[in-house]
């Protein structure tokens, strides 16, 4: 009976293997769930590997002299990035950090050492929506607005090459960032063409918004749609989960939180897409609450912190969390980021703000810069529907799009990095 | 002796905290700015539903004030004292050799493992507690490496905060402690319990007992047990960038707690 099984399953994915190895050259990224796929990542086996002893520096710097740092955000004082180096003169690549992602997020660690083995000058950024980024490096520490946000990454970068110049050689310049970073990109490339102080010479978004606002209302979504009886009820939706949690973690004692973890719940546990959507939500609910508070503080502007209330170092902040931890990305665009915008330019309306935040904009500089290419996956989750027709549509052959992977949780699968190294080094 | 050297030791950060804390307190900048005037802010908690529970945010706390000084204490003592010396020791050290020392601390504190499985009557971690103790000891050459584990025998951390809590005990208010970072009144109390049972274990072996410079000895070990559980505990200050991050670590330190005592009569412990 069990030889009988074990053969009928042999055969059966022997046909399966067959199949998408005709289809799709065997990409064997194994998640099929684009929810999966963006929490748990690529499971070891997959992964590409990748160098360790990177040599690397933590660097700090000011970018605005007199700006004073609020009390409340002390330990932000200096814009924080990183420079991995060659000892030979190499090419030098930035990478511009996803929403909400400081410049060492495991993620940028990840490409850091990717490109680093690929024998390049690595720069890390934080993403300009990080708290780091708005305290010391943002005009208008009020992110989302490409353009604006290009011109800040932009100066960040030239300052980060005058200090990187001193200690390293340069023979070109190369740019990427994934989720919003990738977006960015696509800005600072732009600008670029006009300030000319890079001439990047490839460029490349890995898993970028088209419509940051469209990929916004989907992740807002994710958390407010998918709790039984709405976001009120979280603490108890959130109780039972961390029971049966438990109950999972009791009963396999010798399990530590290490690599393969939330793969290995995920194999044995077959969790719903609603419960994993609500995880995506609340890790990017967590960001842009983050995101939100702090441009009311640094703005002055009154929305959830008292207008002219000086927060001190020791202040608790537990109240101002609770009431964040309810406003949604849209919510900071209706009450801080347009009133904002429209403050400095009356006859702005919401729409046309919304609207110079997408890829939109600049699709015809997309079209026609050759050096630009995209990587991303069918199934990306923050791509509303028609946006992965529409990327393939822009980028056409410089599309390069998986299956598999839903949002960046194939960045570090084995054919992914190859691909990325490959693009630069063509 | 051991004990006495804890004593000194605690005695120190106490005094360094304390001299902290009422320095940044006389230096905390007032919170109104007489030019301006404060005004209500547009969306503010008393607004909302007060039936609502937050899973993040709540957190029984009434130390706030205290424990975020010491919060900050630690940044300052991480940046200036601590990281400085562990990325020194880093350094020097040959990473096999870094392996050893934390291999060999890992085994002295099999002890604790053991104590407190059995407390918590857990037979299974019990056996194979002393069965890594055995093993890693003898094979192991004196705990300097770690075969039980390839053998089969994980290490089961258990500590006297964990067995009070399975004894149905809460954790009480949350408390943040010079250097050691998050923790709970119940389990400050269980790390003064296994530092005390270690102590007495030290007294009665007395394996120094013909060494003339025991003190110094025994706190130059001291202080690279410090070292070596800085350098394996990769957490940093302010590195989440979240202005909420005392709330995340709060949340998170509470969560891992609840996780560790397990379900007390079918419920996540309190």
């Amino acid at each position: 009976m069990n030889t009988l099984k074990l053969f009928l399953a042999g055969f059966c994915s022997l046909l399966v293997f067959a199949g998408s190895a005709g289809a799709e050259k065997s990409y064997d990224y194994p998640l099929e769930d684009a929810y999966a796929a963006t929490i748990i990542g690529t499971p070891n086996a997959f992964k590409a590997s990748l160098p360790e002893n990177i040599k690397v520096k933590q660097l700090k710097m000011t970018v605005f002299p007199d700006r004073k740092t609020p009390d409340v955000f002390w330990y932000q004082d200096k814009l924080r990035y990183s420079l991995a180096y060659q000892k030979k003169e190499a090419p030098l690549i930035f990478i511009i950090a996803g929403t909400g992602a400081g410049y060492n997020s495991s993620k940028m660690k990840m490409l850091q050492s990717a490109f680093w083995g690929a024998g390049l000058h690595v720069i890390c950024l934080p993403s300009p929506t990080h708290p780091n980024f708005m305290v010391n490096a943002s005009t208008s520490q009020m992110p989302g607005n490409s353009v604006e946000d290009a011109i800040d990454l932009y100066r960040v970068m030239d300052l980060a090459w005058q200090q990187a110049r001193k200690k390293i050689k340069v023979s070109e310049f190369y740019l990427t960032g994934y989720s919003l970073g990738a977006a960015e990109s696509a800005y600072v490339s732009k600008l670029d063409e006009e300030k000319g102080l890079f001439n990047f010479k490839k460029v490349l978004m890995i898993n970028p918004p088209v419509s940051l606002f469209n990929s916004v209302v989907i992740l807002d979504g994710m958390l407010e749609n998918n709790i039984p009886g709405g976001i009120d009820n979280f603490a108890e939706y959130f109780g039972k989960a961390m029971t049966r949690f438990t109950e999972f973690y009791e009963a396999h004692a010798a399990l530590d939180f290490q690599d393969d973890f939330l793969y290995a719940i995920y194999n044995e546990n077959n969790p719903s897409e609603t419960g994993m959507a609500a995880i995506i939500g609340l890790s990017f609910r967590i960001s842009s609450s983050n995101m939100l508070f702090s441009s009311d503080v640094l703005n002055h502007a009154g929305y959830i912190v008292p207008k002219n209330l000086k927060l001190s170092s020791t202040d608790s902040l537990t109240a101002y969390s609770k009431v964040t931890g309810r406003q949604s990305f849209v919510d900071y665009v209706d009450n801080l980021f347009f009133p904002y915008f429209s403050a400095a330019d009356p006859g702005l309306t919401k729409a046309e703000l919304i609207s110079g935040t997408s890829l939109v904009a600049i699709e015809d500089y997309l079209k026609s810069a050759g050096k630009i290419g995209l990587l991303t996956n069918s199934d990306d989750l923050i791509l509303a529907p028609g946006e992965v027709d529409y990327l393939k549509q822009i980028f056409q052959a410089r599309a390069k799009i998986y299956p598999r992977g839903g949002h960046c949780g194939n960045i570090d699968h084995k054919d992914n990095v190859a691909y990325m190294i490959n693009f630069f080094s063509n | 002796m051991l004990k006495k050297l804890l004593k000194s030791f605690g005695k120190i950060v106490m005094m360094v905290a304390v001299v902290f804390i009422f320095t940044s307190c006389a230096s905390a900048p007032k919170k109104i700015d007489p030019q301006l005037p404060v005004t209500p802010a547009k969306h503010q908690l008393s607004d909302m539903n007060p039936d609502i529970e937050y899973a993040i945010a709540d957190a029984y706390d009434p130390w706030e004030g205290f424990n975020r000084s010491m919060y900050n204490f630690n940044y300052g003592f991480d940046k200036y004292v601590f990281l400085p010396v562990v990325s020194g020791y880093e350094f020097i050290m040959p990473n096999f050799l870094e392996d050893c020392v934390s291999n060999f601390f890992k085994n002295v504190g099999e002890f604790k493992n053991l104590t407190n499985s059995i407390l918590q009557f857990k037979g299974g971690a019990s056996v194979k507690t002393l069965g890594r103790f055995i093993v890693n000891t003898t094979i192991g050459i004196g705990g300097l490496f770690d075969p039980a584990t390839k053998m089969g025998l994980p290490r089961q951390n258990e500590d006297f905060g964990q067995t009070l809590g399975v004894y149905g005990l809460g954790a009480g208010p949350y408390l943040v402690l010079p250097i050691f970072g998050p923790s709970s009144l119940r389990d400050t109390i269980g790390l003064i319990g296994d530092s005390a049972a270690r102590a007495a274990v030290y007294d009665w072996i007395d394996p120094m007992e013909n060494v003339d410079d025991e003190d110094s000895i025994l706190l130059g070990i001291s202080a690279l047990e410090a070292i070596d559980a800085r350098h394996l505990q990769s957490f940093r200050y302010y590195e989440a960038g979240s202005p909420f991050e005392y709330e995340l670590i709060r949340f998170l330190y509470l969560s891992k707690r609840k996780l560790d005592v397990g379900n007390v009569f079918g419920k996540p412990a309190d």
